[in-house]
């Protein structure tokens, strides 16, 4: 379910690191937790966004939620698809409906986050 | 997530978990929000048929040979003006205007009224109508008795139809009949918090599983589906239904919230007519009022409103509306500047986002 090669944040984003750019989203869990996902809103490209700092929210039918970013830098790209197919997030949270990209600013900070065990296990005691 | 044990649960908790609800809590009460979604619930209810468990919600039943008199005397609306059979909508009120509660009353007979309340007021209201008895009646709290059910959606009454003997197509919209579903006694109103056709059925807890799986079974060929109360209050929105503890409570009276026709002022005197009759006179300070977004972003209940650059009201509920497609809303303004058709503000996580005010309900069902 969670992909070992992410790393996961309390808050319930995961990170894929390739060379000096990370890849975000939200889990699998989040998306559940919300239910129907109907609206994105992202940071701007070239936006700095600071580990742990709101980023942007995610919007179900019933609540808003505040995106963190799971590491520190500079925003390189956003997902085009989910300002028209908000939904995706609920289908594919791990894959197609990915929600940003960010330049990392501090790579040892990926060290900080949890593994998928870890993350796997934080969500277990969650409930 | 909130500790379950200190929750109060329905008799159809086991249920709901067995069903993979997601549950929540609401007002104090562990409660299903959602089962396969709260959009494709809503669909089902707005195109067939859904069903809802809502027995958090309290019943309170006045008895006696002036039973009439201290309903009148708590409640706005015009209950001796009832017919034995119908029911109407209703408010609570404290002496100085504002709501205690929203609710059903009932007339079973000329000395019985059956009052259906919201769940979380349900001991506050009790207190209150027990407090200004001094009349020859009394008055009960008898929630524990009832499990309420409600069945909604265009094919709500042929999914009842087919557990009853009761010839449904007889009992007008807000009327009710004693009568049997699945061959146990029922209490079934042609009422409803969704803007759509259906009933609700009270019954007893014991019969709660029994029935709530007869109804699924019998709604299966009209593709029933079980709703959570967060399809119930983007339904309930899109019909423009007040909900306590959003568009009114303590600090607002039914004048500000719209509901006029739920005050009777020439029935002779109430709890709350005098505060009434002067705001009335004076004229009301705010007014509610509905919205829709007009650029991206959706309103939810808190979010200030602005009106020419200053903030002038809030909103009291907003969602996305699956029905219609867009962000809607509702909220309070004051009332010289409350009108239709005005662009305002909504402060959406410190960002201005226009809306325009707009008619409600922003859904009306096609009779």
């Amino acid at each position: 379910m969670y992909p070992q090669n992410f790393r996961y944040t309390k808050e319930h984003e995961w990170v894929r690191v390739d060379g000096d750019v990370g890849t975000m989203g939200i889990t699998d869990h989040a998306q559940q937790e919300l239910g129907d996902i109907v609206f994105v809103d992202l940071p701007k490209v070239g936006t700095r966004v600071a580990q742990g700092a709101s980023a942007g929210s995610v919007e179900s039918v019933k609540a808003v939620s505040d995106i963190y970013a799971p590491v520190s830098g500079e925003v390189t790209e956003i997902n085009p698809i989910l300002a028209d197919a908000p939904e995706k997030l609920n289908a594919d949270p791990h894959g197609e409906a990915w929600l940003f990209k960010i330049r990392l600013s501090v790579p040892a900070e990926v060290a900080k986050l949890l593994s998928a065990d870890e993350y796997q296990k934080y969500i277990e005691a969650e409930k | 997530m909130a500790a379950a044990s200190a929750l109060r649960a329905t008799p159809l908790n086991p249920v709901h978990r067995a069903l993979g609800a997601k549950l929540v809590d609401f007002g104090g009460w562990e409660m299903p929000v959602q089962y396969s979604g709260i959009i494709e619930e809503h669909q089902t209810v707005r195109r067939a048929v859904g069903l809802f468990d809502v027995s958090h919600m309290g019943e309170i039943e006045i008895r006696g040979p002036e039973a009439g008199q201290l309903a009148d005397f708590v409640a706005t609306n015009y209950a001796e003006k009832l017919k034995i059979g119908q029911a109407h909508y209703s408010g609570l009120l404290y002496s100085h205007g504002g709501f205690v509660d929203d609710i059903l009353v009932h007339k079973v007979t000329e000395d019985h009224y059956f009052l259906c309340v919201n769940a979380s007021n349900q001991e506050k209201d009790f207190a209150h109508i027990r407090d200004l008895n001094r009349f020859d009646a009394r008055v009960e709290l008898v929630s524990e008795r009832y499990v309420q059910l409600a069945i909604q959606g265009p094919k709500g009454p042929a999914t009842l139809q087919k557990l009853t003997p009761v010839d449904l197509s007889k009992i007008r919209y807000y009327w009710f009949t004693d009568g049997a579903v699945a061959g146990r006694p029922a209490r079934i109103a042609h009422t409803g918090y969704t803007g759509e056709d259906g009933f609700e059925i009270y019954i007893a807890p014991e019969e709660a599983e029994r029935m709530w799986n007869e109804l699924l079974a019998a709604g299966a060929e009209f593709g029933i589906k079980p709703c959570g109360l967060g399809a119930r209050n983007t339904l309930r929105l899109e019909a423009a239904m007040a909900l306590y503890g959003h568009e009114i409570d303590a600090s607002i009276s039914p004048l500000e919230a719209g509901l006029d026709w739920i005050v009777k002022f020439d029935k002779g005197d109430f709890v709350g007519r005098e505060a009434l009759v002067r705001s009335r006179d004076s004229g009301v300070k705010r007014q509610l009022l509905g919205f829709e977004m007009r650029a991206r972003g959706i309103a939810r209940d808190g979010y200030e409103v602005y009106l020419d650059g200053a903030p002038a009201g809030w909103v009291t509920s907003g969602s996305p509306s699956p029905t219609l497609n867009k962000n809607i809303g509702l909220c309070y303004l004051p009332a010289g500047r409350a009108e239709t058709g005005r662009t305002i503000q909504i402060m959406i996580r410190n960002q201005p986002v226009d809306a325009i005010t707009v008619e409600t309900p922003f859904y009306k069902r096609a009779k």
